[in-house]
């Protein structure tokens, strides 16, 4: 497979008024042609900041990036003029937001908004794009287009707003498609369809996917590939089953643990202790050492590197090293680990 | 659509009945008459000009006989202007403060929305700062303040224009400029704020995302979603350009509605006064329905809701 993106040891960092907020702190994955990453993580552990970032969409200059490369298909896009960027975001890089309720132009026909990347990045005449914008307003799932064309978002509910995201960002084809946590604002049926949605749409136009999001279940579903990130690093990266049968990082355990199930009314659901590290002033050693069950001493002076567990998986926790003592997932999440194992992660990373 | 300006323009009457009344009223409890400056007069001849104006008669009657003209469109005729109908007073002297309001608002909302556009773009620069400025001066200094100036300035001392008077489009340059600044301070700093708002929001970052270039996003995305308050200030600043103007037109010497409005109150010429009054809502009232259609044509929202 080849690389569409690669990104190398990232970082993005925000001035404010308390000093610089270290938001992410050096962030490595590729992304293959048609594949879909998840990056998963609480809040404020600088999912959306990285792909804001790869956008060039961080609110400069306050916010930055630091270091690193964002290379697409080679070329380095954390170093293009922002005049540049225009040409490259929505027709190579394009995104889809989380509300549907406030990302589109109250005041703005649902066909221009769609049209208007077209226009641009296809030089097409206003037939053109509107022709494009028709098609593409059938493609995701919108009745009688001809007359929604002409409507305003107002005019739709919250689940078809979000179809009329999808169509813009995949009006003009792009390689990558940035989701960042396109379901949170739904509701769980509006939730499947829109997932379905997107699933359908990556097999016909083979697009990658970046998927942000909270929800575990949601990446069982629709992912290729997982990456875990807390205050702002990844880490554990690997393949959907990697994460979900073999995890070895004590935070990706605490996710797992804390995911509800149907069947887990008889059980307490666990949840990790404490919360987050101010990255204003990030910690020494490993970032999720206050709050980890499992932490060494080490853990508290030096940070974890990457260690290989397989070709396609990653974890930086100390317990990989082979110094570690030998270490057991908790009961909880082994036991929610064989739960997956009997109901199978639904499709992903086995299409 | 036909149905709801039908039901605005019903609901003008009522509004435009109400004002009438009420004014009629305080009229007469205001102290003093028209002719209690005229010394010279006898009791006598007092009478008889009481008398010849309906003067005399009964409040009620009085009330009711206004009404009765104004049905016919006759407002009365003026104590003061040689008995002259009020109408072809308003209507002679509507001319230059109408002319004089709308060149102020034209100009000072469009200098005003540029001013705080490029505030916007520029935030936290001097272009902003400097925008503040002129914003918070624009709004803190009376208008007769710049009238003063400018006639010092570029009439006596520079000449570049008539001091006061009316006649030529040179005449109209300095009241103008003097009426424009202060819609001119508020469009920008209501431009300015909801500019900054507006670019913060959503769908101005999936705008971005669709690489929209900066000046769609600010021209297309950004502009037409920030007008929408400041409609709802520059309209009844329209009407207070008229109104406002009473001081202007004074210190000008332009012989509009506001100088001969400030007459007529000065000598108790009744007719005159509930004209002008009456003109003066009516114009409020028209601007306030501009203005809900407008809404309606910048913000589909508004017109879905309003228009059935």
């Amino acid at each position: 497979m080849s690389k569409l993106l690669e990104v190398k040891d990232l970082k993005v960092s925000f001035n404010t008024y308390n000093g610089e907020v270290h938001a992410v702190r050096g962030v490595t994955f590729d992304l293959n042609k048609g594949e879909t990453l998840a990056i998963v993580g609480e809040s404020g552990s600088g999912k959306s900041v990285t792909s804001n970032a790869i956008m060039r969409l961080l609110p400069e200059p306050h916010g930055f990036i630091k270091e690193g490369q964002i290379l697409l298909e080679g070329v380095d896009l954390a170093k293009k003029t922002s005049k540049e960027m225009q040409k490259i975001r929505g027709k190579d890089i394009s995104m889809v937001f989380q509300d549907p309720m406030s990302s589109l132009n109250p005041t703005m026909k649902i066909g221009y908004q769609i049209m208007e990347g077209l226009m641009k990045h296809q030089n097409m005449s206003k037939t053109e794009a509107r022709k494009t914008a028709l098609e593409l307003l059938t493609l995701v799932g919108i009745p009688r287009p001809d007359v929604r064309i002409n409507q305003y978002p107002h005019q739709f509910s919250g689940g078809m707003r979000q179809r009329v995201v999808v169509a813009i960002a995949l009006a003009c084809n792009p390689k990558i498609l940035i989701a960042d946590e396109p379901t949170t604002a739904l509701d769980v049926t509006i939730q499947a369809q829109i997932l379905e949605l997107m699933k359908s749409i990556q097999q016909k136009t083979d697009s990658a996917i970046i998927f942000i999001t909270h929800d575990l279940g949601v990446v069982a579903n629709v992912a290729d590939r997982v990456a875990v990130m807390y205050a702002g690093k990844i880490v554990e990266i690997g393949t959907v089953d990697d994460i979900f049968y073999n995890p070895k990082h004590p935070y990706t355990w605490g996710l797992i643990g804390s995911m509800p199930t149907l069947d887990s009314s008889d059980e307490e659901l666990f949840a990790i202790p404490g919360s987050p590290p101010n990255m204003l002033t990030p910690p020494v050693g490993d970032a999720f050492a206050p709050r980890n069950h499992f932490a060494l001493e080490i853990d508290t002076v030096m940070e974890p590197p990457m260690f290989k567990v397989s070709d396609t998986h990653y974890a930086a926790t100390w317990l990989l090293h082979p110094d570690a003592p030998k270490i057991e997932p908790p009961a909880a999440v082994k036991h929610r680990m064989q739960g997956f194992a009997q109901t199978g992660t639904k499709g992903g990373g086995k299409r | 659509m036909t149905r709801y300006l039908l039901r605005r323009v019903w609901y003008m009457l009522i509004t435009l009945f109400i004002i009438a009344t009420f004014s009629f009223f305080l009229m007469k409890i205001l102290p003093g008459s028209p002719l209690q400056a005229e010394d010279k007069l006898t009791e006598e001849q007092k009478e008889i000009i009481l008398e010849k104006y309906g003067l005399n008669d009964p409040i009620p009657v009085q009330y009711a006989k206004y009404l009765g003209g104004l049905v016919k469109g006759d407002l009365g005729v003026s104590f003061k202007f040689d008995n002259t109908p009020v109408t072809t007073i308003l209507f002679d002297r509507i001319g230059p403060s109408a002319l004089l309001g709308f060149q102020a608002l034209v100009i000072g909302s469009i200098l005003g929305i540029l001013l705080g556009l490029m505030a916007s773009i520029f935030r936290n620069s001097p272009i902003d700062f400097s925008s503040t400025i002129i914003a918070v001066i624009g709004t803190s200094i009376p208008s007769f303040v710049f009238a003063g100036l400018l006639q010092y300035v570029f009439a006596v001392k520079l000449g570049w224009f008539p001091v006061a008077l009316w006649g030529t489009p040179a005449h109209t340059i300095l009241p103008t400029i003097a009426l424009a600044i202060h819609p001119m301070a508020t469009a920008a700093r209501f431009t300015r704020t909801e500019m900054v708002e507006v670019l913060h929001s959503n769908y101005i970052i999936t705008a971005r995302a669709k690489g929209v270039a900066e000046s769609g996003i600010i021209l297309k995305h950004g502009l037409r979603n920030a007008l929408i308050p400041l409609i709802t200030v520059l309209g009844p600043m329209a009407v207070g350009l008229m109104t406002g103007s009473m001081v202007i037109e004074q210190i000008f010497a332009i012989p509009g509605i506001g100088e001969q409005f400030v007459t007529s109150v000065m000598v108790n010429d009744y007719p005159t006064i509930m004209g002008t009054t009456l003109l003066f809502a009516f114009g409020f009232i028209v601007i306030i329905l501009i203005i809900d259609l407008l809404y309606g044509l910048i913000d589909p929202r508004i017109r879905l809701a309003g228009g059935k």
